[in-house]
């Protein structure tokens, strides 16, 4: 069974068309990276997986209908909305006993372990932590409980280097296991880029690239081209093609890498870069539009 | 809370055969995630509401304290006053002795109404203002649970607690002004004998719970109903259209119903709830009548709009995220 299963998601808000018939299917022990600009819909997709918001379409997560089993899905689902939900007057004792009362999988002694690890104390108040330790407290909590699915939308906002790479360093030495399954969207690609098993980009309400890492890695190659072969790597059909310290950057996709080697210097290039040319430069105006996209 | 964590695990040993012990540790641990679902998550959702909103029993306890207090500076005054009250009729002694009992009523009373009102203008307000909506709702806490333990707050723990707080704080006042009295020489009879609190304790839970939990509760399911929609000044939302349709009605038809209706609601009712007011004694005649008020017209109207609104107040928060 998928994890998740949408066909034909699609969410409208007065004025803006947020999901515009979105088919998604994530394997469970998969690590989703959701990547798109502001305002693509990432945000919303999340929301309709948590049971947060009504959407038309198709959805199943874990076998159930999120919408109308939000309180039952979430005894299988954890998520971290943002850095800054949690209750600014509550007590760290007080936020662990209250999940501890009301989730059935939540492993008390874990998260004390986790929190021993870090300088929060138990009788301070969220008010009192700074973001990044409220970031800790949270992600220790989150880790606690046994979910089959976890859910984190920009989980590292406004943190510093640190945190963040605390953050998902202790993610995927501590939590995942090959049986979980994890939905990530953020802005720091980089970051996550190797922690990641699927990449999709969002544009428009729509997904408009999706690929596994292990695809990527072989189908994707940057040349980084010599000046007098520049004709030559471009009759080769490049997807995209930007220019980095007086040399052109050429973006291929299946194009065999000796082939290539000949031309100049060739990387693997990374999602970040692959997301400017499947968005094109400017993020939102050029949808849909580019070559290796899957809807 | 601890009977919850384990199941039932403490069944005699018997010398009946292991089989009926086995499926009665299977009834056990079916029974045991059942009750889980049910009365855990509620359990916490209350506790939650105390942790956040503290006034709930700060409130009634400090104002509590002023009026010991208080009543302490006046004990000064006590044996005087009660020398020159003997020289009165019965009557008056009464009112004089009681008089600051009531007081001390009415004044715990009026802090359960304040409570109450502010408690639900911010109850839905609030997770949405701070974000928190978002942790809340990633727990398997549905939104049904949530809004019924924000809910029972006003309709019947503040009653019980402000009833609890309220015979406290009497039992001290009569306890204090006995010791004053037999410090001073005289006998504390006649102050015991003018005081049934028994009785007076009585009437006041029913007072507390009925009239100012049950019949008042449309307001609160308004006043939530509100909180839980407006995205700010929630206070001035749930005021304004009940001004608006007294005036409406005014104007146009120059009837004032809706004022009339909102201002007896308030007032706790017609007779029936008038005759619970505070200092009344309960004897078998007004009992009698209070039966009747529970199940009044009125009475069940008012719950049934409580329930409607409640019921609003639980499908908008399923819609609802932070603000």
């Amino acid at each position: 069974m998928a994890c998740i299963e949408a066909r034909g998601l699609r969410k409208a808000f007065k004025s803006t068309i947020a999901l515009d018939g979105v088919d998604l299917r994530v394997e469970e022990g998969r690590i989703l990276g959701l990547i798109g600009p502001n305002g693509a819909g990432k945000t919303t997709a999340l929301n309709a997986i948590l049971g947060l918001t009504p959407y038309q379409g198709e959805l199943r997560v874990l076998g159930r209908d999120p919408w109308a089993e939000r309180d039952l899905l979430m005894r299988d689902v954890c998520f971290i909305a943002d850095v800054a939900v949690l209750p600014r007057w509550i007590r760290v004792s007080q936020v662990i006993d209250y999940v501890a009362g009301v989730h059935p999988r939540f492993d008390r002694a874990k998260a004390e372990g986790f929190l021993t690890k870090t300088t929060i104390r138990r009788a301070s108040k969220v008010r009192e932590l700074s973001k990044g330790m409220v970031a800790q407290l949270h992600l220790a909590l989150v880790m606690a409980i046994d979910a089959r699915l976890l859910v984190l939308d920009e989980p590292t906002l406004g943190l510093d280097i640190l945190y963040r790479k605390q953050f998902y360093d202790s993610l995927l030495n501590d939590y995942f296991d090959r049986s979980r399954t994890i939905v990530v969207t953020t802005h720091q690609v980089e970051e996550v880029e190797h922690v990641l098993t699927d990449v999709l980009f969002m544009d428009r309400g729509r997904i408009v690239f999706s690929c596994s890492m292990d695809d990527f890695e072989s189908r994707y190659l940057e040349l980084a081209v010599r000046p007098e072969q520049v004709a030559a790597a471009r009759a080769l059909r490049p997807m995209h093609e930007r220019q980095a310290i007086g040399r052109s950057v050429l973006l291929f996709d299946s194009v065999d890498r000796g082939q290539l080697a000949a031309l100049g210097e060739v990387r693997t290039p990374s999602i970040a870069d692959l997301f400017v040319a499947v968005l094109g430069d400017k993020p939102g105006d050029q949808a849909g539009q580019a070559p290796g996209a899957v809807r | 809370m601890n009977t919850m964590n384990n199941p039932p695990n403490a069944m005699p040993e018997s010398s009946r055969g292991s089989q009926i012990n086995d499926s009665q540790i299977n009834a056990a641990q079916v029974a045991a995630p059942a009750a889980f679902a049910a009365t855990r998550p509620f359990y916490w959702a209350l506790r939650r509401e105390l942790w956040e909103n503290r006034s709930i029993y700060i409130a009634p306890l400090a104002v509590a304290a002023l009026i010991l207090f208080g009543f302490m500076l006046s004990t000064i005054h006590l044996p005087d006053q009660m020398r020159a009250a003997a020289a009165l009729d019965p009557m008056k002694q009464h009112d004089i002795i009681e008089k600051p009992f009531d007081l001390a009523e009415l004044l715990l009373m009026a802090t359960y109404l304040i409570v109450a009102i502010f408690y639900c203008l911010d109850a839905l307000h609030g997770e949405r203002r701070d974000r928190s909506i978002l942790f809340w709702k990633s727990l398997p806490v549905s939104d049904v649970t949530t809004v019924l333990s924000k809910a029972s707050i006003p309709l019947l723990l503040l009653p019980l607690f402000i009833w609890a707080v309220t015979v406290a704080t009497q039992w001290i006042m009569l306890l204090l002004s006995s010791a004053v009295l037999l410090g001073s020489g005289q006998s504390a009879a006649t102050l015991w004998r003018h005081l049934p609190l028994f009785q007076m304790w009585m009437g006041l839970l029913y007072h507390l719970v009925v009239v100012h939990g049950f019949y008042f509760a449309p307001v609160y399911g308004w006043l939530l109903l509100v909180s839980g929609w407006a995205r700010r000044m929630a206070f001035l939302w749930a005021g304004l259209p009940m001004l608006a349709i007294g005036v409406v009605e005014k104007i146009a038809f120059n009837t004032m119903y809706f004022a009339n209706m909102l201002g007896s609601r308030l007032q706790g009712g017609d007779d029936a709830g008038a005759a619970s007011a505070p200092g009344r004694m309960m004897d078998s005649l007004t009992i009698i009548t209070l039966g009747k008020f529970l199940i009044s017209p009125g009475m069940l109207i008012g719950l049934a709009i409580f329930a409607a609104f409640l019921v609003a107040a639980i499908r908008l928060r399923r819609y609802q995220g932070p603000i």
